[in-house]
């Protein structure tokens, strides 16, 4: 250790103040903090201080991410291969996926960290972590074969005009993957929608088609999956979006650690739960309804992105609602539209991206309405003392 | 009368480095200092000069806007040093201590058949008026305000501090006149916060009305109590006093003398002699600390918000804690990554010290991290008992929105209600600092 310290120390000589390289310091102090918590000490304040620090909480996300990477790159394989007829192993369905995956996520990560650490050079402050977390969740939102240069493009889109734009880490208004997948949706439909994108050369083959589940039903035709095939995630999708188990695994790290809010997680199945069983109800006495519209309820929270992108999405902590009854209101809400969206738009058969890029931007109007409360409480005691004065 | 208040929201924090149960009367220390930065936001205007005599008592200066506040020495000597900084800033008042304190004569007085004026009169020409405080602002109390209500909190619930019950346990007799002068100073109640389970004889003192404590810190603040109990409003003025200074009140009124004991408590693992000692107020550090380890931190006050001192200085003057804490300048090797590092404490459950409520943590003084942008929400509420928003509160104070903090509270609050946030947050601000800029600005904004 005492060597790769001396050694770092020499590299960083040239970025001190007053040196060389001063200006391009936060880059090779990403690289030592990254190696090791530095020997900063407090000035006043608090003298003593928690050991948790951004890096952690960050890391802990990613974490919480393995499970549905790992079965995501299997069941990119998985796939490919059963609707090519063959039985793949393990290990060849899960090296074709990480064939297609790993070359996505050294392109997010390479160019999302290159615009976070040339901002970071340009702004003089050091490397926020958040891009740790927004790096992953990219290309774990998108189908397996998208364009590595449309990855790129969206990244940069995310980075620059979803995040840097309002000021950086901790000031955006939207989630930044959801912006990138929103962007790749938008700029580029026919890569993100259809029955030939959800499974991995599909579009290249006539003898593959990969409807998903959502797809099916908007079309109005039978689902051959069951549910238990949907909660394990055997099923096409977006990369890492189909197991609902590996996803509920991650969000049980995030909620024993507290690094994933558990109101917005739970109030936002609960919201879908709710609008599902509204539909259901509706689709059963009102309407004779769509596919959508009768498939049940615990089906809609297993299917889709919905348990992604309220996991791992929603619990975004900057553009999420900020307060603890907001959180509430907010995942809520989610769920709610989430479902809703997913039913009512025949164009896309998905609506949890829209609806948590809605809800980011209705979070701070939450959090404005749940303060304001607090204020009227304040306010309220002192109505008796002013008219006692007067 | 008696008023029960259970915090839930809050941290305790176990720490090693507590101090023994043994009080020591130390030598008289050679010098003594009165620092007038210890008092916020005063403009110092000398009374005496360098090498002049002063009793136990007599004026050494006072502020220039509020002439009633008297600053008095804590011993009889010779004006030995007045440290100036930039500007000629007055930083420190050095007097060379007598052999034996001679004590200007206050002359004695029952608070209780005392008329009000007189008892206030006497509190702030004596120089008893600089142990009262006022809220909001965190500033010296007004002499011409009369405030709601007062109140003392003998309850610390601060990591390695000292107990109060065992520092004012031979001082029940003037602590009972304090309290009795106090009364006389509101119209309101005198409020005594003491810890729900405690048998203590803090909760057989008469006109207080006592407000039983429990839970984590920061239960035992005096912010805590004034919430949980009446909180203020904009235009009401609020005062507080220290527990051991309410003591030195009564004395002077049972005695006429200003006898400026301070039990000082020396915690933090990094001190050997880890005992409560008996000084006085503004005494060499050097004169009581004995033996520390090589670099270390002395802290004048406590971990969460005290104040940096240097070894060769003098103790803080509302200090009766000097915290001594290794310096944590070291690297860790990837100590970011979750559930490594257990040995460093954390609230948060990326690390296993969670499980292990009641160990005691070796602390220093290192960041654990650097200073990010506010990513993380929710972890402020969690050890915030008072029923108000801290990041939005800590927002408006950054952005300088004096509407918003009026808002959310900022009467309510001082500096070291923010203790804990400084201590839990991801992103390592300075919540303390952040809060204090905001109320100076209220200071100058809304008076």
């Amino acid at each position: 250790m005492n060597w790769i310290r001396k050694k770092l120390d020499e590299v960083k000589a040239p970025f001190q103040p007053g040196e060389k390289y001063e200006k391009f310091a936060p880059a090779i102090n990403a690289l030592d903090t990254f190696l090791f918590v530095p020997n900063h000490t407090t000035k006043k304040g608090a003298h003593v201080r928690d050991a948790v620090d951004l890096k952690r909480t960050m890391i802990t996300v990613v974490l919480a991410l393995i499970p549905a990477l790992i079965f995501g790159m299997w069941n990119t394989g998985y796939q490919h291969f059963t609707q090519l007829g063959e039985s793949p192993g393990f290990f060849e369905a899960f090296m074709h996926g990480a064939w297609k995956i790993v070359p996505m996520i050294i392109v997010s990560y390479g160019v999302g960290l290159a615009l976070e650490f040339a901002f970071a050079i340009m702004r003089g402050h050091e490397v926020n972590e958040g891009y740790l977390v927004t790096g992953l969740l990219i290309p774990m939102i998108m189908p397996v074969d998208i364009p590595l240069w449309m990855v790129a493009l969206s990244v940069i889109f995310a980075v620059l005009i979803g995040k840097e734009a309002f000021g950086g880490t901790g000031m955006n208004i939207l989630n930044p993957a959801l912006t990138a997948r929103a962007f790749a949706f938008f700029a580029y439909p026919t890569y993100m929608s259809g029955n030939k994108v959800w499974v991995s050369e599909a579009s290249t083959m006539d003898g593959i088609t990969g409807e998903t589940i959502l797809g099916t039903l908007a079309a109005n035709k039978d689902v051959a999956y069951q549910t238990a095939d949907m909660f394990t995630g055997v099923i096409p999708g977006s990369i890492s979006e189909t197991s609902t188990l590996c996803i509920l695994a991650g969000a049980l790290l995030l909620v024993l650690t507290k690094v994933g809010s558990w109101r917005i997680i739970l109030s936002g199945f609960v919201g879908a739960a709710v609008m599902g069983l509204i539909f259901n109800a509706l689709g059963n006495s009102v309407f004779t309804g769509n596919g959508l519209m009768n498939f049940p309820w615990y089906n809609h929270l297993v299917v889709g992105g919905l348990a992604f992108g309220i996991v791992f999405m929603a619990t975004d902590p900057v553009s999420a609602a900020q307060t603890m009854r907001g959180k509430i209101i907010y995942g809520f809400l989610i769920g709610l539209f989430g479902i809703m969206i997913r039913v009512f738009n025949p164009a896309y058969p998905e609506g949890i991206m829209l609806a948590i890029l809605l809800m980011n931007v209705f979070a701070p109007t939450i959090d404005y309405y749940v303060v304001q409360a607090n204020i009227n409480k304040r306010k309220k005691r002192l109505k008796p003392q002013t008219v006692k004065t007067a | 009368m008696s008023k029960n208040v259970k915090v839930k929201r809050g941290l305790k924090l176990s720490f090693k480095g507590e101090a023994e149960k043994i009080l020591e009367k130390t030598p008289l220390s050679k010098t003594y200092a009165i620092k007038p930065p210890n008092f916020h936001s005063i403009v110092p205007k000398t009374t005496v000069k360098e090498g002049e005599k002063v009793l136990a008592g007599d004026e050494l200066f006072y502020s220039k806007y509020s002439e009633h506040t008297r600053f008095v020495s804590p011993v009889s000597g010779i004006v030995k040093e007045i440290v100036r900084g930039a500007k000629r800033k007055i930083l420190e008042i050095r007097i060379e201590a007598d052999k034996e304190i001679s004590y200007k004569d206050f002359g004695s007085l029952d608070p209780l058949k005392a008329s009000a004026e007189e008892v206030k009169s006497k509190v702030f020409s004596s120089g008893l008026g600089v142990f009262i405080k006022q809220r909001p602002y965190d500033i010296l109390a007004n002499a011409e305000d009369t405030p709601k209500s007062i109140y003392i909190s003998a309850f610390n619930t601060a990591p390695i501090v000292g107990d109060l019950e065992f520092i004012l346990k031979d001082k029940q007799a003037h602590f009972q006149t304090g309290i009795n002068v106090l009364t006389k100073l509101t119209e309101g109640q005198v409020y005594l916060g003491v810890e729900a389970n405690s048998n203590s004889y803090l909760k057989k003192l008469d006109h207080a009305e006592l407000i039983n404590v429990s839970g984590p810190h920061p239960a035992g603040n005096v912010g805590t109590l004034i919430h949980e109990t009446e909180p203020i409003n904009q235009g009401e003025r609020v005062w507080t006093v220290g527990a051991e200074d309410v003591a030195i009140i009564g004395e002077l009124f049972s005695t006429g003398k200003y006898n400026a004991e301070r039990t000082v408590a020396v915690t933090g693992e990094s001190a050997k002699n880890r005992k409560y000692y008996k000084t006085l107020i503004g005494a060499e550090i050097q004169s009581f600390v004995g033996e520390v380890e090589a670099n270390s931190r002395f802290i004048s006050g406590d971990v969460l918000t005290g104040e940096k001192v240097d070894a060769n200085n003098y103790i803080n003057f509302y200090d009766n804690e000097l915290s001594v804490i290794p310096e944590g300048d070291n690297y860790r090797m990837f100590g970011w990554l979750p559930f490594k590092d257990n040995h460093v404490h954390s609230m948060s459950k990326t690390s296993l010290s969670w499980l292990f409520p009641n160990k005691k943590y070796s602390v220093n003084t290192n960041l654990n991290g650097e200073e990010r942008a506010l990513v993380v929400t929710g972890e402020m509420e969690e050890v915030m008992p008072l029923d108000i928003y801290p990041m939005e509160l800590l927002k408006a104070c950054m952005v300088g929105d004096i509407e918003k903090m009026e808002n959310l509270g900022i009467y309510e609050v001082i500096p070291e209600d923010f203790a804990l946030v400084d201590y839990i947050n991801t992103s390592k601000i300075e919540a303390q600092e952040i809060i204090r800029n905001g109320l100076d600005l209220m200071i100058t904004e809304v008076g």
